[in-house]
């Protein structure tokens, strides 16, 4: 089948079988290997990509339901060589350290910067939930959401 | 996963019909419990019919002392809509953030996993459930574990909330899974007192002994002394029967007491 959708900006066009996992198109297709793969069942969050604006698990997203619609990865944060400031928060504050959940923490806090009103150390564990880090404790995750959700107001 | 077709058809009609070709067509929405089922192969349909983006299923309206909600509205919608607060903190309370803003209120009444979330809500509010062809009251829908009562090919359009006089919900989490090991959802709803149970037995289910006993007086005292006979109840890794029976009236206390102070 053919899938057309807006990714990181620009147009794309693949040719995928129906049961092609959004995050099989994105990396063995499309060559995107920032967005990575922990479990491929639902669980740790290391695949979060943005549809529509919303993070979303890309294991747990057919390709063809992207279709139409807007991808955002990894990949497409930076404007070029200057980091998001999510990024910048991130490396200020050491929240990462193998950096293997990291693209889906920044794909996930990124969802909560824009969906929080106030910095809440509470909403933003719970909004972590679904991502698992095996390196950080997540607190210098949660320090850098913070001070990106306060810098916003 | 096994290959299969997929189809998005523009209107619930076309959905309805291609529902009939032969195979297994299987409605998808926000995928959330279907393609985890898919990749384990216990589900293998041989065609996806994609009801996400069916306008007809994007409801989110008050319809007088309702609130409508599109069978595709996905739990993030639905935990940022503020006509029934108590529904609106358990939509947003689901899975996690991933979870909710691909997930749908059909898909999960559709799936009538017994530990539902929505479940308790769809029970605890005595909301109707308007398919492609009929309305069915929220006490006919569930019938046991992963079974309701929607006939093969029926469509989910969407469900109707009788707004209540107040209602809350309260649950004690699986801290890995986080579904509820039991949820409790208590309302003084539009036809009376209901309070609703989910995670405890194969599939949700009314109180009727605590609905008699809050019917005088809608409080946390009214539930002292009452428990519940833990045998029909689930019993499994996460937690015994007898512990889901002791959480029924501790839960039903703290939604209860919400809002207040302990
Ligand atoms: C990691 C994880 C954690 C989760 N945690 C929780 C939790 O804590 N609590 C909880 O309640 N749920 C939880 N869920 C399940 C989640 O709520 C799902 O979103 C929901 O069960 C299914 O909704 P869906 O839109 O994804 O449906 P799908 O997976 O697309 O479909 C589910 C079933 O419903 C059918 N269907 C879909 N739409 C319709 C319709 N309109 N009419 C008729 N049939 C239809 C499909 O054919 C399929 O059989 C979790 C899921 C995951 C992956
Ligand atoms: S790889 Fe998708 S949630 Fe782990
Ligand atoms: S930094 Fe290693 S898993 Fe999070």
């Amino acid at each position: 089948m053919r899938v057309a959708f807006t990714l990181n900006g620009k147009a794309v066009e693949a040719e995928v079988e129906p049961r092609t996992l959004l995050v099989d198109l994105l990396r063995q297709t499309l060559l995107l290997s920032g967005t990575h793969v922990g479990c491929d069942t639902g669980q740790c969050g290391a695949c979060t990509v943005h549809l529509d604006g919303r993070a979303v698990k890309s294991c747990l997203v057919l390709a063809v339901q992207a279709d139409g619609r807007t991808v955002l990865t990894i990949e497409g944060v930076a404007a070029g060589e200057a980091l998001h400031p999510l990024q910048e928060a991130f490396r200020d504050r050491h929240a990462l350290q193998c950096g293997f959940c990291t693209p889906g923490m920044i794909m996930s806090g990124l969802d909560l910067v824009t969906h929080l009103d106030k910095a809440d150390e509470t909403a933003i564990r719970e909004g972590l939930a679904g991502n698992l880090c095996r390196c950080t404790g997540y607190r210098p995750i949660i320090e850098a959401i913070a001070a990106c959700i306060g810098e916003k107001g | 996963m096994l290959p299969f077709s997929y189809v998005r058809p523009a209107h619930v009609a076309a959905a309805v019909a291609a529902h009939t070709q032969d195979g297994e067509p299987r409605y998808l929405a926000g995928g959330q419990s279907l393609l985890p089922a898919l990749k384990l192969r216990l589900a293998q349909p041989s065609l996806l019919i994609d009801v996400a983006r069916l306008p007809e299923l994007s409801a989110l309206r008050r319809e007088g002392e309702r609130l409508v909600v599109g069978a595709a509205v996905t739990h993030s919608a639905l935990a940022a809509c503020p006509h029934i607060p108590a529904l609106a903190q358990l939509a947003g309370s689901i899975g996690d953030l991933q979870v909710r803003n691909m997930g749908s209120l059909g898909g999960a009444l559709a799936n009538a996993d017994p530990a539902s979330d929505h479940a308790a809500a769809l029970l605890g509010l005595g909301a109707e459930i308007r398919t492609d062809r009929r309305v069915i009251a929220a006490d006919d829908f569930f019938l046991g574990m992963f079974e309701t009562a929607l006939e093969p090919g029926e469509l989910i359009i969407e469900i109707a909330f009788p707004l209540p006089n107040r209602a809350a919900y309260a649950k004690v989490r699986n801290p890995a899974s986080g579904y509820p090991v039991v949820g409790i959802f208590v309302a003084e709803a539009a036809d009376g007192i209901r309070v609703a149970v989910t995670g405890a037995a194969s599939s949700p289910y009314r109180l009727s002994e605590f609905e008699m006993a809050l019917a005088g007086d809608f409080s946390a005292a009214a539930l002292e002394g009452l428990s519940v006979p833990a045998e029909d109840l689930n019993r499994d890794l996460h937690a015994t029967h007898e512990y889901r029976a002791a959480l029924i009236p501790v839960l039903a206390k703290r939604a209860l007491n919400c809002g207040r102070k302990p």
